[in-house]
């Protein structure tokens, strides 16, 4: 992880290189979450400055959609589908499932910093439910069995990578 | 030796199920082979995904479903010259019942083409109807488009010609195509398996509608979710743009049109228009007051259309066939075919196109063979989180915006999903309040304060608390959700709400009648 310092020069990099953008807030929310894993809070001002928007803008923008997180978040983020139609192959039962395995709710991070745990409602995997999304990859008919194993893999790589 | 071509699916289901590891082993079996191998969209028949073709004498012939430990054995008995000895072996791909039984105008090259090939687009129909559209006045684009009868695919089925018309007339500037790439409610894939299989239909019909209108520029605004239907759009954009389609000067013409893609943020309002404006805009994607129109005052305050993706990818097949073609299928005043999408507890899930006008039933067990589960299906919803839930007495009502308006209900996109008879409807009432409160935008107290106030009510009954007095407070709270609301996530979330209220009373503790007891489903 970068420090503070730096992270404030990337955003500034990124707002410069996206304010002449119509519309240029989202695409940049995203470029800085892309690279920081988070849009962190000394950032909103340095985003409200070189946009000539005000803070409770930037604020208010970044606080209204799921997808922005302003904390950083683990090192893989495991999202589980709680539309109907994952609900009508047994959603609600996988959810609980998973929560009592990495003991931890959603919007929480597990202690080791390894997985954080999101709800998302629809991945467009409808034909094949239930769904999850682990980072950028889906995972259809996924039943409790098969998820505790992609879980743990997800540990694994970590400790291969230290 | 000839070179042989084997088609792996690249969508997003096929490839939760394996495509992509399927994909690599056969790379590495094959790489002695004259073997290309050529990532396709699926074909919509996702019980059978992975799904492999070989191509062999002017046909398909199809493999599934496939599991990476079943490419040797594959090899082994004849694959790569298409031999039918296989086990997995399904036959010539457009002979399966599932897909030969369906009437694919939009989705005629799903599966077919490889998404991200000009020259494989070219070689089947494409840039047929934009190159027809050039030799035309934009007001007769939008009459043949207004003839066809397309009604706009997202779910609230207004006239595509007639907003065109709207835009084409409005004074502006600069005008704008967006193209509502937000598919956001559960049970609906067709979307994403087009952007994924055949994103090139959606860039010409964007194209057309700039030229049928007076915009230079188009956004598709994609939600976050969905990745892999970004990077396949990003690529066949370029590609586009590469063979001279987009850019200042149309394939050599004085037209001019480019566009762009953006992507959303996990926010569900935003896949209804003035919020997708908004938030295309930069903002919270707070829902707009109407009037002005869009199609007036839409994005950056200019004439904007907004249609969804299916409306725009059926365009092209529109203006290649014409209007009478497309306008001799379907029923009454639903014009043209409908991607259904098969979802849920169903055994055959998938994508089926057809005609409007076939019935519930024969999408859920003609097509869908039943649930997936074995169970007896009890309840369906149609149309997303703000259809209703219908029971078996509603699966015969024709498949037509007015026959279902007509039951209280509505076709919508064409998202179905299947529930057995183990689902608890008052726990579905819930959740579809509890979604709204999710995701209100906030403009409307009735959305924003009355479905956390739904949650609670529903909590009550469920306690048994006072119950015919709290059902009475549910039916007037919905009441005003449905009068008090801007848009149609705080109006329809009444649909779900009141429709498994009003067809499964038994499981809100009501005693009484009602047609979608277990024990008749």
């Amino acid at each position: 992880m970068k420090d503070a310092g730096s992270n404030i020069d990337t955003v500034r990099v990124l707002a410069r290189e996206f304010r002449a953008l119509p519309g240029a807030l989202l695409p940049l929310l995203h470029a800085i979450q892309d690279e920081l894993g988070y849009v962190p809070e000394p950032a909103i001002p340095v985003i409200a400055q070189e946009l000539n928007l005000s803070r409770a803008e930037v604020h208010g923008v970044i606080s209204f959609y799921h997808h922005f997180r302003r904390e950083p978040p683990g090192r893989h983020i495991v999202q589980l589908c709680r539309a109907e139609s994952c609900q009508a192959l047994g959603a609600r039962t996988l959810e609980a499932e998973v929560k009592a395995l990495l003991g931890i709710d959603f919007h929480q991070t597990t202690p080791d910093r390894c997985i954080t745990l999101e709800p998302v409602y629809c991945l467009g995997n409808c034909a094949c439910s239930p769904a999850i999304r682990i980072d950028d990859e889906i995972h259809g008919m996924v039943d409790a069995r098969e998820l505790a194993a992609l879980l743990e893999d997800l540990r694994t790589q970590i400790i291969e990578v230290r | 030796m000839s070179r042989i071509t084997v088609y792996v699916p690249c969508d997003t289901s096929a490839v939760s199920l394996g495509a992509d590891r399927v994909a690599e082993r056969l790379a590495r079996e094959c790489r002695d082979q004259p073997v290309d191998i050529v990532r396709n969209g699926s074909r919509g028949a996702f019980w059978l995904e992975p799904l492999l073709e070989v191509e062999a004498g002017g046909q398909r012939i199809a493999y599934g479903p496939v599991r990476p430990d079943d490419i040797p054995r594959l090899l082994e008995e004849g694959m790569l010259s298409a031999s039918t000895r296989s086990a997995l072996c399904l036959g010539v791909v457009d002979e399966i019942p599932f897909l030969k039984q369906q009437q694919r105008l939009t989705f005629a090259r799903q599966g077919v083409v490889d998404p991200v090939s000009v020259a494989s687009y070219r070689a089947h129909g494409g840039f047929a109807g934009l190159e027809r559209a050039l030799g035309m006045s934009p007001r007769d684009i939008v009459e043949e488009v207004t003839e066809s009868g397309l009604r706009g695919r997202g779910g609230a089925a207004f006239p595509t010609g007639i907003k065109w018309q709207t835009v084409l007339n409005a004074p502006g500037e600069r005008k704008y195509i967006v193209c509502n790439a937000d598919e956001g409610d559960s049970g609906t894939f067709a979307d994403r398996m087009l952007m994924e299989g055949d994103p090139m239909s959606l860039i010409e019909g964007m194209i057309i509608a700039g030229l049928a209108v007076g915009a230079t520029r188009g956004y598709i605004y994609l939600r976050e979710e969905y990745p892999r239907a970004g990077r396949m759009l990003q690529q066949a954009i370029a590609a586009v743009r590469e063979a001279g389609y987009l850019g200042e000067r149309i394939y050599g013409s004085a037209h001019g049109f480019d566009m762009e893609l953006r992507i959303g943020a996990g926010a569900y309002i935003c896949g209804e228009e003035t919020s997708l404006l908004e938030s295309l805009e930069g903002k919270r994607g707070v829902v707009r007051a109407k009037p002005p129109l869009p199609a007036i005052a839409g994005l950056f305050g200019q004439p904007t259309v907004v249609n969804n993706v299916i409306s725009l990818a059926t365009v092209p097949v529109i203006l290649a066939r014409g209007a009478p073609f497309y306008r001799d299928f379907g029923m009454g005043r639903s014009r043209g075919t409908l991607a259904f999408q098969l979802a849920g507890n169903i055994a055959r899930a998938g994508l089926v196109e057809l005609a409007f006008g076939s019935t519930l039933r024969e999408l859920l067990f003609d097509f869908g063979g039943g649930t997936r589960s074995g169970r007896p299906l009890r309840a369906v919803q149609v149309g997303g989180p703000l259809g209703a839930y219908l029971p078996e007495a509603h699966w015969d009502t024709p498949m037509d915006y007015e026959a279902f308006a007509a039951v209280g209900a509505m076709v919508g996109h064409g998202g179905i999903v299947a529930f057995d008879d183990t689902v608890n409807m008052r726990e579905q009432a819930r959740f579809a309040m509890a979604f709204c409160a999710e995701e209100s935008c906030g403009k409307c107290t009735p959305c924003r304060i009355g479905s956390t106030r739904g949650v609670e009510v529903i909590d009550r009954i469920a306690a048994g608390s006072d119950v015919d007095a709290n059902l009475v407070l549910l039916q007037e709270l919905c009441e005003a959700m449905t009068d008090g609301s801007l848009c149609a996530l705080g109006g329809m979330t009444p649909y779900p709400v009141l429709s498994a209220l009003g067809h499964f009373a038994e499981d809100f503790g009501v005693r009484g009648e009602s047609s979608g007891s277990r024990e008749s489903a």
